[in-house]
This record gives structure tokens, sequence and C-alpha cells, in this order.
């Protein structure tokens, strides 16, 4: 399993694997929005926690085509699913792999972009540990998305429209947590609620996600 | 580990295209499947090698005793044949890649990397893999693909020293490889295409 994980990540920081592709993207995004929405400072403030969380979000399923795509076409993922490791351990360590690469440097990238977009004192702790609790929830889901598409030609697209739905509550909640962080208000039953959906997610879709592929691969 | 096979019955696609098989492979033989394109060499060592369920039939001693060699090699293109190799050693246990690496004559390439190398190296450091499953059952399918002769002569000799120490193998290759093993020619099994049903023949 660790040799898995460790295969992943070298594979992310070579050349074509695609670490820095959804950082590079959140960022694009962020800067984007003060030149859409106009540059007034209480504006951008108020929606800050908001298009943080949605611009990760976007960061995220953007590298979730490749998650299993690459490993059945050349072939790897029948030889992993004829491996002594179960499929199940082996969709759980692809996710956390996502996570690494992808999520946690979303995590840390959120608070120096947050200052782009005026984002009030308070909210920076609160938008790091929304974003700390809600991105591994994303890289499961995506992961499972991944596996039900994997096999198909230009899955990618499909990939989005079946996962986006799936994301809803964490975005709702993850979202929630960080503008109340920024108003200052309570936030303890969205992030009870954000961390219980992470913890489902990462508790039940595996088996999912390797029945799925056991039924993609045949 | 003998592998046993009874009254197999496998589908490609939903669509039957082998019925009635059995045979047994004895640890320290060799059994070479034979047969026209699209007769199901490939569906039947994929059914065997556990990645789809057989239509009817028995297949046992399969359970994790099986190192699958498919068309493909599962290479990684960015990561260098040593660190490709090492990747399945550590999944399947083995300790040392040398064996494999040697038995191939990858040492000269162990740094490249995968993505640089001809068709017939790639092939060569997908086989070496068999060498550090450890698993006694390998199943291959059309293994000299794009190989030299020297190749197949290094490939013939491992799975010789493969069969020596008591594994075997299931091999689905149309070319001679010099290895004594029964020959199995699947044609016969053919599964005979069923009788098209009349559901709608009343209402035409």
């Amino acid at each position: 399993m660790i040799a898995l994980l460790l295969r992943d990540l070298k594979l992310a920081f070579r050349a074509g694997g695609g670490f820095g592709l959804g950082l590079a993207f959140f960022l694009i995004v962020t800067v984007l929005v003060p030149f859409s929405v106009g540059p007034q400072s209480s504006l951008l403030a108020t929606i800050a926690p908001g298009v943080l969380w949605l611009g990760a979000l976007l960061a995220c399923l953007l590298s979730l085509d490749r998650l299993l795509a690459l490993d059945w076409e050349d072939g790897s993922l029948d030889l992993l699913a004829t491996a002594p490791l179960p499929l199940e351990s082996v969709v759980t360590i692809k996710a956390l792999a996502h996570w690494i690469t992808t999520g946690l440097p979303l995590v840390l990238a959120a608070p120096v972009l947050g200052v782009l977009l005026n984002l009030p004192g308070p909210g920076y702790f609160w938008l790091v540990v929304s974003l700390a609790l809600g991105t591994p929830a994303l890289s499961v889901i995506g992961t499972f998305g991944a596996a039900l598409t994997v096999g198909l030609k230009r899955g990618g697209l499909l990939l989005s429209l079946l996962v986006l739905p799936l994301y809803v509550p964490t975005l709702i909640f993850g979202a929630e947590v960080a503008r109340r962080g920024a108003t200052g208000m309570e936030t303890a039953t969205p992030l009870l609620m954000l961390a219980g959906i992470t913890a489902a997610t990462i508790a039940l879709l595996p088996f999912a996600s390797a029945a799925v592929l056991r039924v993609n691969l045949r | 580990m003998t592998l046993s096979v009874t009254d197999l019955a496998i589908t490609r696609g939903g669509v039957p295209v082998l019925e009635g098989l059995s045979f047994a492979l004895e640890p320290g033989r060799a059994l070479i499947l034979r047969g026209p394109n699209g007769i199901g060499k490939t569906t039947l060592l994929r059914t065997l090698a556990g990645l789809q369920p057989p239509l009817a039939g028995r297949v046992d001693g399969a359970e994790d005793t099986i190192a699958y060699a498919s068309h493909s090699d599962g290479l990684k293109p960015t990561l260098t044949v040593a660190e490709n190799l090492q990747f399945w050693a550590s999944v399947f246990g083995a300790k040392s890649i040398q064996t494999a690496l040697d038995a191939f004559a990858l040492n000269d390439l162990a740094d490249r990397h995968a993505g640089n190398l001809s068709a017939g190296q790639k092939r060569r450091l997908g086989l070496s893999r068999l060498l550090v499953t450890g698993r006694p059952i390998w199943m291959l399918d059309e293994p000299t693909v794009s190989l030299d002769r020297n190749a197949v002569a290094m490939f013939a000799d491992a799975v010789r020293g493969h069969l020596g120490q008591g594994g075997s193998a299931l091999i689905a290759t149309h070319i001679d490889l010099g290895l004594d093993g029964e020959v199995l020619d699947v044609g016969p099994y053919k599964a005979k295409p069923k009788p098209i049903d009349d559901f709608d023949g009343g209402f035409l």
C-alpha cells in the first residue's frame, strides 16, 4: 500500500503528472473574480468564503479524470486488480494520493488567495479548517466518480456531471463554516455536519468505488 | 498448486465465446493455448485471473496464485525501469528485483525511463514483472509480441526455470517456444450460437 502511494506521488510530481495544475487553476479563478464582480472591497469580503470554496472544488475536479484513467489505459489497473492488494485499499490509496497532490496544496494556498478577495480577519482560520475537513471528501467522492467512468472514452465530461451534484453537501456546509467564521458567528453546527459527511464518505465510498471498478474491468 | 477448470463457459461483452472447457494444470507443467483470433483466449485468461466471472463451470486453485500478464505491460513512462519493477516487487512482497533484471538483461537499462524504451524492451520489462510476483501460476497472453529472437530465448528460459521450481504456466501464443508443454486447442469448445428466440414473431 505504501508502495502504491509513493508511486502515485512520484508520478504526480514528475513531468506530465499534473501536480500544481489544480493550484494554478485555483489561483486564476480567484484572481478573475474581482475582475468580474468589480473591486468594491465590501462586496468581495461578503462573497470571499463562497468563491474560495467554489474555486477549490472546481480545482479538485480538474484532475479527477486522470485519477484512474491512466492506470486503466496502460493496463496497470488490471494488474493491480490481480495483485494481493484488495481493490478497496487501492481506491483509498488513490484518493489519498489525489488529496495530497491536489487537496492539501489548495488548503495551504487558500489563506494567501483570501487576501486577494479581502476575506475578513477571523475568516482565515475557519477557511483553512473547513477546507482541510472538506477536501478529503472531495477526493474520495471524485475517486468514486472516476471509478464509474473508467474505460469510457472522453469520460471526463460525464465524470464532472456525475461528481458535481455529489459535491453539493460538502460545498454547502464547507462554505457555511467559512462564511460564519468570517462574520464572527457560531460555526459548530456546519462544522460537525461537514466532518460527518467527510467521515461517512471515507468510510463507505471506497467499497462502492471498488465494486464499480470490478464491474468496469470485466 | 493445481489449477483445475471444470465445464467452464465464458462470455465476452455478454456473448458466450467458449463453453464446456475442462482441463487441469499440474505444477511443473506448461499448457499452450491455441485457437484462431477471437475464439476467446484472452477472455479465458481474464476469467481465470479473476477479472471477470465465468458464465458457468468451476475454477479451482486460482485464488491468489495467478500472475497475469496481459497485452499491455502496465508500465509508467515517467518511472525508470528499476522503479517500475520495484513497485511491483513491493506490491507482491518480493525482496529483490536483481534476479528479474538479470533474467531479461535489463541491468543496462535500469536507470532509463520506461517511456524511452523500445517496444521489445518494454515487453521484456513487462515480463520481468512475473519473476517478482512469486506466484506459482503464470498466465501469459501473447507474451512474445515484439520480442526479438534472443529475447524469446530469454523468456523461454525464464518459463523453464519457473516450471523447474514447481510453477506452472498457461500461455496463449502462436509461436513455438520450445517448451515441452501440452497444447490445448480451444477451437472445438467454441460456444454454439443460441437460436434466436422468436419473441416478436406473433406481432409480425
